[in-house]
């Protein structure tokens, strides 16, 4: 996701250089029944695990997103992702937790995915990767988080879809977190949030390079995902900041066209976005993940609350006012059934013009409610002073 | 110095209860509960600042609002629901009573006394709308839409048969006993089903 703006005025971590570890787990089975493996996990760490081994937070990202969540890789001009959220002094503070982000599964960015080499051909899986899910992802985690000795994380926190997976941590492993962040989210996907996807993917599928999902070694399907990512783009800001932000300025132009030629910004911002992300993103990962999110139903034909019956974690759910992807309704939704069921919870609708992009670059409030949230918890449920 | 009202509250909840503020504001009073009274406390606030400044105090706050939000909750789930200064901001004033008085075993009121005094001379002698130490809003941006005095408070309770348990009546961070129709700027009432 693109960083901008608000960003900037974030105290940037000094240039620390971090670099992205590898984890390889063996065979797993997967919810679809498949079996999938070996598999291999992209992770970073941040900050020391305590001795007690009780300040480790598990750092969750979004769907285009990656291990490298903060600080500098060697030679980067650009810090990770959620850098003005994580560092010495900052919400999560790296003088006081630990905090480890992975890939998730089916991703491109180091974890195993549909471009990673099947073990059975030698060659990119491609289609034969098999359908995952949400849970899969979570799974994966878990291996990582009993690998480095781990047996109950401090907090289990994600945007969007690193949302959906904090969720299910707080379900599937009640006893494996003290508490739960869930930033602009959801507990289930709903048609509209689906009907997006659907779109991305059809312009993905459309494009010849496609070759369905056997393209690697040669032209990649890079309209087709470039218009996935136009789509995509608007479905992350809102009214307001495109209109703010664009307006119907006209592109190095007096006035309009009227030919087929771009005249406004928007239109050459869009196919920025589009085309860069091409670059760093892989067709078939962006379809698998995709899926996975469509599939994502915790209540899966239930009441929700009955889901959240057994849950022991602490939980903070944010949402943004601009938000029209991740609606407030859905972050509301989720509160009421965690607070039917006695759940401890904090909610606040941060007030943003940045739409659902707002986790990612509106960080003054959200900084304040998480690092006050984080010392709350290490001091009532993990003993942290 | 803590305030008045939040000391008879929390003298009122007996240590370890379970308690619910229904517009909690900054959370001072919950955290005094919490660390005090060692209460299982949470609240329910409009406002995202305040929801904030509640997690500074390491309370947990959820925001929503009264008026429709208390229908997750199960019967007699909390054993005071606390309405302090916050009823008289509510529109529909009967269901978040009557809400109140389901999910919590209590309910504790506070409420400001529209007709003390003061403001009776100022109606009186000057034919206005009176602003109040304890009343300082104008009439164009008083946060509360509705008005009522402590009498009007009990005749409503007997009208819905809600039994008023106790009453601390008190101006300006002094207990009132004489004439508090007149004289008391606020009313705390414990409240249960009759």
């Amino acid at each position: 996701m693109p960083s901008r703006g608000r960003r900037g005025k974030q105290p940037v971590n000094n240039t620390t250089i971090v670099a992205t570890q590898y984890f390889s787990l063996g065979q797993i089975s997967i919810k679809s029944g498949e079996k999938l493996g070996p598999v291999t996990v992209a992770y970073e760490t941040y900050g020391t695990l305590n001795a007690a081994r009780s300040n480790a937070i598990l750092i969750l990202h979004a769907f285009t997103g990656d291990a490298h969540a903060a600080f500098y890789h060697a030679g980067d001009t650009k810090p990770g992702w959620w850098d003005g959220m994580i560092g010495p002094g900052k919400a999560f503070d790296t003088d006081k937790y630990f905090l480890i982000c992975s890939n998730v599964l089916g991703s491109c960015k180091g974890t195993t995915g549909p471009d990673s080499i099947d073990p059975l051909t030698e060659k990119p899986f491609g289609l034969a990767f098999p359908v995952i899910t949400i849970e899969d992802m979570v799974d994966v985690q878990k291996a990582l988080v009993d690998h480095l000795g781990i047996s109950k994380l401090l907090c289990c926190a994600g945007g969007s879809m690193g949302g959906m997976q904090a969720i299910t941590w707080a379900v599937k492993y009640p006893q494996c977190a003290h508490s739960v962040i869930i930033i602009a989210a959801c507990h289930r996907h709903t048609a509209q949030q689906i009907a997006f996807h659907e779109v991305g993917r059809q312009a993905v599928m459309a494009d010849p390079a496609w070759n369905n999902g056997d393209y690697y070694g040669q032209a990649v399907p890079a309209r087709g995902l470039s218009v996935a990512r136009m789509i995509g783009h608007i479905t992350y800001m809102s009214w307001v900041s495109m209109e703010s932000k664009f307006g119907r300025k006209l592109l190095d132009k007096q006035k309009l066209g009227y030919d087929l030629s771009k005249d406004f910004e928007v239109q050459s911002y869009l196919e920025y976005r589009g085309q860069s992300f091409v670059e760093r993103f892989d067709a078939n990962s962006y379809i698998y993940l995709t899926k996975a999110m469509d599939y994502f139903d915790l209540a899966e034909g239930r009441k929700i609350s009955e889901v959240f019956k057994g849950v022991t974690a602490d939980f903070l759910v944010i949402s943004f006012t601009s938000d029209w992807l991740y609606p407030s309704s859905q972050s509301r939704e989720m509160v009421r059934a965690l607070q039917a069921e006695d759940a401890d919870v904090s909610y606040v609708e941060i007030h943003s013009d940045y739409g659902h992009d707002a986790f990612l670059v509106e960080l003054d409030d959200q900084a304040r409610a998480v690092a006050h949230y984080l010392s709350k918890v290490g001091r009532e449920r993990a003993g942290l002073i | 110095m803590i305030r008045l009202d939040y000391e008879i509250i929390a003298d009122i909840i007996e240590p370890g209860s379970r308690v619910l503020d229904l517009g909690c504001g900054d959370g001072e009073l919950l955290s005094m509960l919490k660390e005090k009274k060692n209460c299982r406390a949470t609240g329910i606030e409009i406002s995202p600042r305040q929801i904030i400044r509640c997690m500074e105090r390491g309370v947990s706050v959820a925001q929503g609002n009264i008026d429709s939000d208390l229908d997750v909750y199960e019967d007699k789930r909390f054993d005071y629901v606390i309405l302090n200064e916050s009823l008289q901001q509510v529109l529909n004033i009967e269901k978040v009573l009557a809400d109140s008085l389901r999910v919590g075993k209590k309910v504790i009121v506070g409420i400001p006394n529209f007709c003390n005094l003061r403001a009776r001379l100022q109606i009186f002698f000057m034919g206005q709308v009176p602003v109040t130490k304890s009343l300082p809003y104008k009439w164009y941006n008083t946060p509360n839409v509705r008005f009522l005095s402590l009498k009007d408070f009990r005749d409503f309770c007997v009208e819905k048969n809600v039994r008023i348990e106790k009453a601390w009546y008190l101006r300006e961070g002094c207990r009132v006993a004489f004439m508090t129709g007149l004289f008391a700027d606020s009313g705390i009432f414990v409240l249960r089903k009759g």
